[in-house]
């Protein structure tokens, strides 16, 4: 990840600061930073969301599309996520720079949501034809804590997803009569209870936290990503940064993480319904400051 | 360790409960451009840096205040890179190391340097410069290491040239190091201010600002106090962190008094609620309305 240059003071001082629970910005090890969510910006896309953590922007665009199924999941749709590290975000991922990153965030979604996601009800016609959805992700600016905030702002992209219905699918022979149906409004959401959000558990001295700014990461050794459902699955973790993680200390993240996992599902869960009440007709805000 | 047994909190807001950092404190002073808005009629004016003449108009071509000098309309750029000027003091951060120079970060278009010359060496200022020194460069400043400077020279690209030749500038230690924008900074006397609270904050005029502890045996040379900072300091450090962010983020200019009227509104809030949107605004409002009681804002 593109690492932000301290030096060995501010180090310290972050470092005692999380041995006394009190971080530079004043919130505790296990406290997020404020969050801003809007759902549906890209008018183009079938579903989209913003998300701002801190400095953290994330846009997320997802497109439907029909595709033939592969061969050995006959009876599943596909999944493909795509990010893009504007280099709007920081210099370094001018060129290909921001490749290695995009490669690790979309490798370590692709992998939360293997077992979760309901890739069958993507299914049209078994082994013939399937939804794909592809999850554009792009990266607009760095605040740290980017694979958090990129899989929350992924499900509520996919929350606000409409995909067509199919009003007829005949098979005959080897050609497939499809018809979606009259209407572009008449659409069904995906059911989103069950795909997971990363957390990222930042270990720094012998103290874990959550939410780690750019400064925090700098100072981190490793940290272990996991993706947790709300009902406190793991899906799937891995490790981010260089050193090592001892089995004891492991075991202890991978407590706290489920419960701080079980809480950033029900805080996105809750704050997604809170949208939708606002009905189809809402004000779109974007990027700009002014009402 | 209670961080094992406490709730996460975690809050997401919608964009509907946006609010509007900006606040109305700037009836006194100059509106503010947007880029494409008319500044002057041509005739009789010259256009100026951020300005350009479209028709019969001048226009502005950055977002910021208007300054005229005589004939010449230019506009000042609310959000910019740092544009330096002989003798500020400023914060930076060693990049990296070239012969007989350190390259700095401060904030400004091109890198700006400290030549080994104009830094105080242990052992007295007289002292001769031998290659022995050259090759321990990294000893007293390396990559990473924050410095506050004063600017020296100016070259004609706009690069600067820093000095930390008094006892007050050199290298920072423990502490915060916060982004502003430079126009936020106001000029005065002193930029180390060391406020009643009980901290250091050093207004860096290229926007970087640096908050830390009071230290009482300020010695501007190159060792860095790498004691524990004790709770207390600690509080108040980010608790000034959050204030200066909020003052920033609603364009309310940064000096000692603005600074610690923010700090003594916001005691009212707890550390978390400083970064909440409404508590923030509230927290400006509350300062800003000090300030232009006792007619202080600019």
């Amino acid at each position: 990840m593109a690492q932000v240059l301290i030096n060995d003071a501010e180090k310290k001082f972050i470092v005692d600061g999380v041995e006394v629970n009190m971080r530079n910005d004043g919130r505790t090890c296990n406290s997020y930073r404020p969050m801003e969510l809007e759902c549906d910006l890209v008018s183009t896309a079938n579903g989209s969301a913003r998300l701002r953590l801190a400095n953290s922007d994330i846009l997320v665009g997802v497109k439907t599309e029909i595709d033939a199924p592969h061969p050995d999941t006959p009876d599943l749709g596909k999944v493909e996520f795509f990010v893009d590290c504007s280099a709007n975000a920081t210099p370094v991922f001018e060129g290909r720079g921001g490749e290695d990153l995009a490669t690790e965030i979309s490798n370590s979604l692709s992998k939360a949501y293997y077992s979760s996601f309901p890739l069958h009800k993507l299914k049209i016609v078994s082994g013939h034809m399937c939804w794909k959805l592809t999850v554009d992700i792009l990266i607009l600016e760095l605040g740290g804590n980017l694979f958090d905030a990129t899989s929350l702002a992924v499900k509520a992209a996919l929350y606000s997803t409409q995909i067509p219905r199919v009003s007829t699918a005949a098979v005959d022979g080897k050609n497939i009569d499809l018809q979606l149906s009259d209407d572009p409004h008449d659409c069904w959401s995906l059911d989103v209870s069950c795909i997971p959000c990363l957390v990222t558990m930042c270990k720094i001295g012998d103290h874990h936290l959550v939410d780690p700014t750019q400064e925090e990461e700098a100072c981190s050794n490793a940290s272990l990503i996991m993706a947790v459902t709300r009902k406190g699955k793991i899906t799937s973790t891995f490790k981010y940064g260089d050193s090592s993680l001892h089995y004891n200390s492991v075991t202890k993240i991978l407590k706290a993480g489920v419960e701080v996992g079980k809480s950033l599902n029900q805080a996105l869960d809750e704050a997604l319904v809170r949208e939708s009440k606002l009905g189809p007709n809402r004000k779109k805000f974007g990027f700009l400051f002014v009402n | 360790m209670s961080e094992d047994k406490d709730k996460p909190v975690i809050e997401i807001m919608l964009a509907s409960d946006r609010l509007d950092p900006l606040i109305e404190i700037h009836e006194f002073t100059d509106p503010i451009l947007t880029p494409g808005e008319t500044v002057e009629y041509l005739e009789g004016y010259m256009t100026g840096h951020g300005t350009f003449p479209d028709g019969e108009e001048i226009k502005a071509s950055v977002g910021g205040v208007v300054e005229k000098v005589n004939q010449l309309v230019s506009v000042r750029a609310m959000n910019s890179r740092y544009i330096g000027e002989i003798g500020e003091v400023v914060v930076g951060r060693i990049i990296g190391l070239q012969s007989q120079k350190w390259v700095v970060d401060t904030n400004s278009i091109l890198e700006s340097s400290l030549h080994l010359t104009s830094v105080n060496l242990p052992g007295g200022e007289q002292r001769r410069r031998s290659v022995q020194d050259e090759e321990m460069m990294r000893e007293f400043l390396k990559e990473g290491d924050l410095i506050s400077a004063e600017i020296h020279q100016i070259s004609t690209d706009g690069q600067l040239t820093l000095h930390t030749r008094s006892l007050r500038y050199g290298k920072l230690g423990q502490g915060i190091l916060l982004t502003v924008p430079p126009s936020l900074i106001r000029r005065s006397k002193s930029h180390f201010c060391n406020l009643a609270c009980g901290a250091q904050v050093i207004l860096g005029c290229n926007g970087y600002v640096w908050v830390s502890a009071i230290d009482e045996n300020q010695s501007g040379g190159f060792i860095q106090n790498m004691e524990v900072v004790q709770l207390s300091d600690r509080e108040t450090i980010t608790r000034l962190n959050n204030v200066i962010k909020a003052l920033a983020e609603s364009k309310v200019m940064l000096f000692d008094t603005s600074i610690q009227y923010a700090f003594e509104e916001s005691m009212k809030y707890s550390m978390f609620d400083l970064l909440r949107p409404e508590y923030k605004l509230d927290l400006v409002l509350c300062t800003a309305q000090k300030l232009q009681t006792l007619g202080l804002t600019d």
